[in-house]
């Protein structure tokens, strides 16, 4: 005991406990970390993204803006009426569509559309729109977000499954219909 | 008795530390009205725990659920409405008492050497105060909470690079559901407020070991090299216990504020909820809790450019500036009758956050969505009048412009206000403004017909006062007396 580079017995199996625990939580920790992280990886494997129909073409009379909702494609059994989910539906002639989110490209409250004016607006921070959901005035930095859409079978079908956000990559920014 | 408790302390061990906490010495001139908020904090806290037990008792942490359990709460279990509005009416004497109690220890000094740590588990304290404000609005899971949500994504998105998987992360999916209101729940129920009884822990640990802050003295500097002995000068020679001396006056104010809580939940009765959380109901106009109005008064009246770098970098350096205060100025006077920036800067927050709160009560950055159809135009307006002029004020309402324009103190007040725009715009100006929009107006050319830009534009040109010219185009004056002169035929 009086050198002091020794290590004595039972220093030792205390270092080697402490070591042992530190293995054993850096291998739960992996479990753990990818219960969380489920949420973002688990988008690909779940196909947040797919085609929804919102109704029959003839619903959506030509050069009108109705609204139109859907049910989220992605739901789990606590969800209730939050995957229900609204978008407004401009059929500018035929086969040609604009589907709008309803969220505002500020922070996401629900424009409503007013045909005498044929404005978008916005009632939480004052965002307004064109009918084409091109930004008009307010706080916006762009324009409305778009559902890409496309006609089968006679329904109106859109991609959706993902709340839409002003965030860079958000999947529905900028993003043109994937046919016209 | 006496032997019970002498029992219990055999094993316990806890009477001689105890009562040393209590009788800890403190300055006298301490024992103020001004020292009664941090304890008021804790007691506030304490209630929020057992109300909120109490509301888990029934509350359903569920996305299709929740709204109906509060339901019940406040019509079907008896007094239910009165535990959710203690909770509520709570969370805000909290939020307050809370901001209060930093105002005074900020102007007090009482950050200064050697409490920095205490100040820093308290800045803490504050952010997580917060969030339990935030997450608790949330589990009201009503409209404002879906929509409030909504703007948290938006806000969190922004974020360069990793702002979309924030968003799922915080929304644990790709929607506002279920799993939102349940990681919301987890954080409210569990996290949190695990946090803040360890942190306020420490901090009363603190306070007790490095004792209360003395009344600050103007010219009395604190010096990292003598302040403790000079501390503990001050305490030996006129120092008094805690307990009686100072304790009567946090017990009184307790139970003040309790008493006040419960007078407001008595009173006012519960918040919500609002409408149900239905995303296909969009006919609604979100609000937030009144502690973060001024923030969606802010969010409204940045300018688009600044308002993603406001909202990502304002937070980090509030909280840096706030975490680095007592390093910063650790040392010197403490009294803020030496410290008028220290004032100032106090009266600045509260008078910027006091305008954005008024501001957010009436929202003018907002059209009003009924205001064309429901906001009559008054009466004065249309006397006398021409039918080109009245068709004008048909087309104003029609075309919803009173939505963002007031007439007569009635309508949005989002663009000015039309009452004497013929006096600030000429004729061709106001076509002009129209037609073209600009200024944070859209543009109209497109929607209005030839014909209902001249009736609209005719309306405006009589807004005027009395005894007040409409503003007209000298030149114009001069190239039409030109044309009638050159007229042939035309009388000079």
């Amino acid at each position: 005991m009086s050198n002091e580079n020794l290590v004595s017995r039972r220093g030792f199996f205390m270092k080697m406990g402490i070591l042992f625990n530190g293995l054993v939580a850096a291998a739960l920790t992996v479990p753990i970390v990818g219960y969380l992280l489920s949420c973002i990886t688990g988008g690909r494997a779940n196909a947040y993204l797919s085609w929804v129909p919102l109704g029959p073409v003839s619903e959506f009379p030509e050069g009108e803006t109705r609204l139109a909702t859907f049910r989220n494609p992605y739901v789990t059994p606590t969800d209730g009426k939050t995957a229900d989910t609204a978008c407004w539906v401009r059929r500018i002639e035929g086969q040609q569509f604009q589907v709008f989110a309803v969220n505002c490209a500020h922070l996401g409250c629900p424009v409503r559309w007013f045909q005498q004016s044929s404005l978008f607006m916005c009632p939480c921070h004052g965002g307004a729109y064109y009918q084409d959901g091109s930004r008009a005035s307010g706080p916006p930095e762009r324009g409305l977000f778009q559902y890409p859409y496309k006609v089968q079978d006679g329904l109106v079908t859109i991609q959706a499954g993902e709340l839409p956000t002003p965030g860079a990559s958000a999947s529905l920014a900028g993003k043109k219909p994937s046919c016209a | 008795m006496a032997q019970i408790g002498y029992w219990f302390d055999r094993r316990l061990q806890l009477a001689a530390p105890i009562r040393e906490v209590s009788e800890h010495p403190i300055p006298r001139n301490t024992a103020s009205w001004w020292y009664v908020f941090g304890s008021a904090a804790l007691v506030v806290f304490i209630l929020q725990l057992v109300t909120g037990i109490l509301l888990a008792l029934i509350y359903v942490p569920s996305g299709g659920e929740a709204w109906s359990s509060l339901q019940s709460l406040n019509h079907d279990v008896t007094l239910g409405w009165f535990i959710r509005a203690l909770h509520g009416w709570g969370s805000n004497f909290m939020v307050a008492i809370v901001l209060i109690h930093m105002v005074q220890v900020f102007l007090f000094g009482a950050y200064k050497f050697p409490r920095e740590l205490t100040w820093i588990v308290g800045v803490f304290l504050l952010l997580m105060t917060l969030g339990m404000a935030f997450s608790g609005q949330v589990l009201r899971f009503d409209q404002d909470a879906y929509w409030g949500l909504g703007i948290g994504a938006s806000i969190a998105s922004r974020v360069p690079i990793a702002g979309p998987a924030i968003v799922k992360l915080m929304l644990g999916g790709p929607i506002i559901a279920g799993a939102t209101l349940s990681r919301f729940f987890a954080l409210h129920v569990f996290v949190i407020p695990g946090m803040l009884i360890g942190l306020v822990c420490l901090h009363l640990l603190m306070v007790v070991k490095l004792g209360i802050n003395e009344w600050p003295m103007p010219g009395r500097l604190v010096k990292k090299a003598t302040y403790t002995a000079e501390y503990h000068e001050l305490t030996r020679k006129e120092g008094a216990p805690f307990v009686p001396y100072a304790v009567w006056k946090d017990l009184f104010f307790a139970a003040f504020i309790l008493l006040a809580v419960a007078a407001c939940a008595l009173y006012f009765g519960p918040f919500g909820p609002t409408g149900r959380p239905d995303p296909t109901i969009i006919q609604t106009v979100p609000k937030p809790d009144y502690f973060f109005l001024w923030l969606y008064a802010l969010l409204s009246l940045l300018p688009p450019a600044m308002e993603t770098p406001a909202l990502l970098i304002g937070p980090v350096i509030v909280i840096t500036a706030l975490l680095l205060l007592p390093f910063l100025s650790g040392e010197g006077e403490k009294s803020w009758r030496r410290r008028p920036i220290a004032v100032l800067t106090i009266l600045l927050i509260a008078i910027s956050l006091g305008t954005l709160t008024h501001l957010s009560g009436f929202t003018p950055w907002s059209p009003h969505m009924n205001a064309w159809s429901g906001d009559p135009v008054p009466e004065r307006l249309l006397h006398g009048t021409t039918a080109l002029e009245r068709q004008g004020a048909l087309v104003f309402q029609v075309k919803q412009c009173r939505n963002c324009h007031s007439l007569g103190e009635l309508g949005g007040q989002r663009g000015p206000s039309l009452d004497s725009v013929a006096v600030r715009l000429t004729q061709d100006q106001l076509i002009r403004q129209v037609i073209q929009g600009g200024g944070n107006m859209p543009a109209y050319g497109k929607n209005l017909s030839p014909a209902e830009t001249t009736a609209l534009v005719a309306f405006l040109e009589t807004l005027h006062p009395a005894g007040q010219a409409p503003a007209r185009d000298a030149s114009r004056d001069v190239v039409l007396s030109d044309a009638q002169e050159k007229r042939p035929g035309a009388q000079p």
